[in-house]
């Protein structure tokens, strides 16, 4: 696989147009900071650390909103650290969980050191063969907006499962576009549009 | 309902029953697990449960985000596991610290009252001091009949203070395991 040419934060922008009331939650470093480029909503949870727990923070997330997409964005060495996740996400088989993997094939914070995937790892390779039922490698922006359709539909008895996608993006020096670090804020800020504002009091 | 296992039957393991009506009672509805042998009475009743969401993971890590999730979803939740598998989820903690959300852990042990495998003394013994460092509140119960009166005041601790909490269950509680074959 050759490395991406995709923008990073124009398919984010292409995935989430028109995202309604989607919950996006996303990995540490960069898709945080693409997240926040583009969107500072209730319905936004960008993790700044947990590394390698994102998929899981989707998964839990997903279980219990099931009336709800989710979807979560996250980096390809993230995505490698958590990677027995998706072993668990494909049997657990939320039909609501999307993940999109950002893979530039490096450790964009540090460096830019290779990731695995830089070597040939293939993640949506790993997502299929632990069975998740709909997986995609995303190398055009014709592709990105058949993404973005997937991401969008509405879950039910039809949707099998979780879907994972990887979408080769191209190394760019992006401005580090920070969201709310309280992580308390985060949380009650979510929880209040999900649950009500008496969920503050819980 | 259960296939033949190992040696280890969880012979104390009738404490389980009290300790998942508390669970219950307590609106837990979601419970992820590595599993020990100690646990098996509570996985098994999980797993039984049409109200209940019994999730299986590759590394006790998971469950601590998995948790998170839920919380902020709006689920209460329960994450059980082995000792040794708290040193698996030592950075993970970060996210039910920093963003203050509560978590309950339910961690058998290892490594102590009768042990046989010296591989599992060394996370086992250091197992309350982790989670102490990473400002997991640890209650230790020895005593299966007070375990359940013991969890009560942990979910509640946990939920209602925002903290992770740990409650250990003693190798001297579960009855250590016992090894089959001579040499």
């Amino acid at each position: 696989m050759r490395s991406g040419v995709l923008d990073r934060r124009t398919v984010m922008g292409r995935l989430l147009e028109g995202r309604g009331e989607m919950i996006v939650t996303t990995g540490l470093g960069a898709t945080a900071w693409d997240l926040a480029s583009l969107s500072d909503s209730p319905l936004d949870f960008p993790l700044w650390g947990a590394m390698g727990g994102a998929a899981m923070f989707g998964l839990g997330l997903a279980l219990a909103q099931p009336e709800r997409r989710v979807v979560v964005f996250t980096g390809d060495g993230e995505a490698l650290m958590g990677m027995g996740a998706l072993s668990t996400i494909a049997v657990t088989r939320p039909g609501n969980l999307s993940i999109v993997v950002l893979d530039n094939e490096r450790y964009g914070e540090t460096g830019s050191q290779r990731t695995h995937t830089a070597s040939g790892v293939d993640l949506e390779g790993v997502a299929r063969a632990c069975g998740f039922p709909h997986t995609v490698t995303v190398t055009t922006y014709e592709q990105v907006d058949e993404l973005r359709s997937d991401l969008h539909r509405v879950a039910g008895p039809l949707v099998a499962g979780p879907l994972l996608a990887v979408v080769k993006v191209a190394l760019t020096p992006d401005p580090m576009t920070l969201p709310p670090r309280d992580g308390t804020f985060l949380k009650n800020r979510m929880r209040a549009a999900l649950l009500g504002p008496g969920a503050i009091f819980e | 309902m259960s296939e033949p296992v190992s040696t280890f039957q969880n012979p104390a393991g009738a404490w389980s029953a009290a300790v998942y009506d508390v669970l219950r009672d307590g609106g837990v509805k979601l419970i992820s697990f590595v599993p020990d042998g100690g646990h098996r009475g509570l996985i098994e009743r999980a797993q039984a449960d049409p109200e209940m969401r019994a999730v299986t993971l590759s590394t006790e890590e998971e469950g601590v985000a998995l948790s998170a999730g839920a919380w902020v979803g709006g689920v209460k939740s329960v994450l059980l596991m082995q000792s040794s598998g708290v040193g698996n989820c030592v950075n993970m903690l970060s996210l039910p610290r920093t963003c203050q959300i509560p978590l309950l852990m339910l961690v058998t042990m290892r490594g102590e009252w009768a042990e046989f495998n010296p591989w599992q003394v060394p996370m086992g013994q250091a197992t309350p001091r982790v989670l102490e460092a990473m400002g997991v509140l640890v209650q230790r119960s020895d005593d299966p009949d007070t375990l359940a009166s013991e969890v009560h005041a942990a979910l509640r601790l946990a939920y209602s203070t925002y903290s992770p909490v740990a409650v250990l269950l003693s190798q001297k509680l579960l009855g250590a395991k016992v090894f089959g074959g001579t040499k």
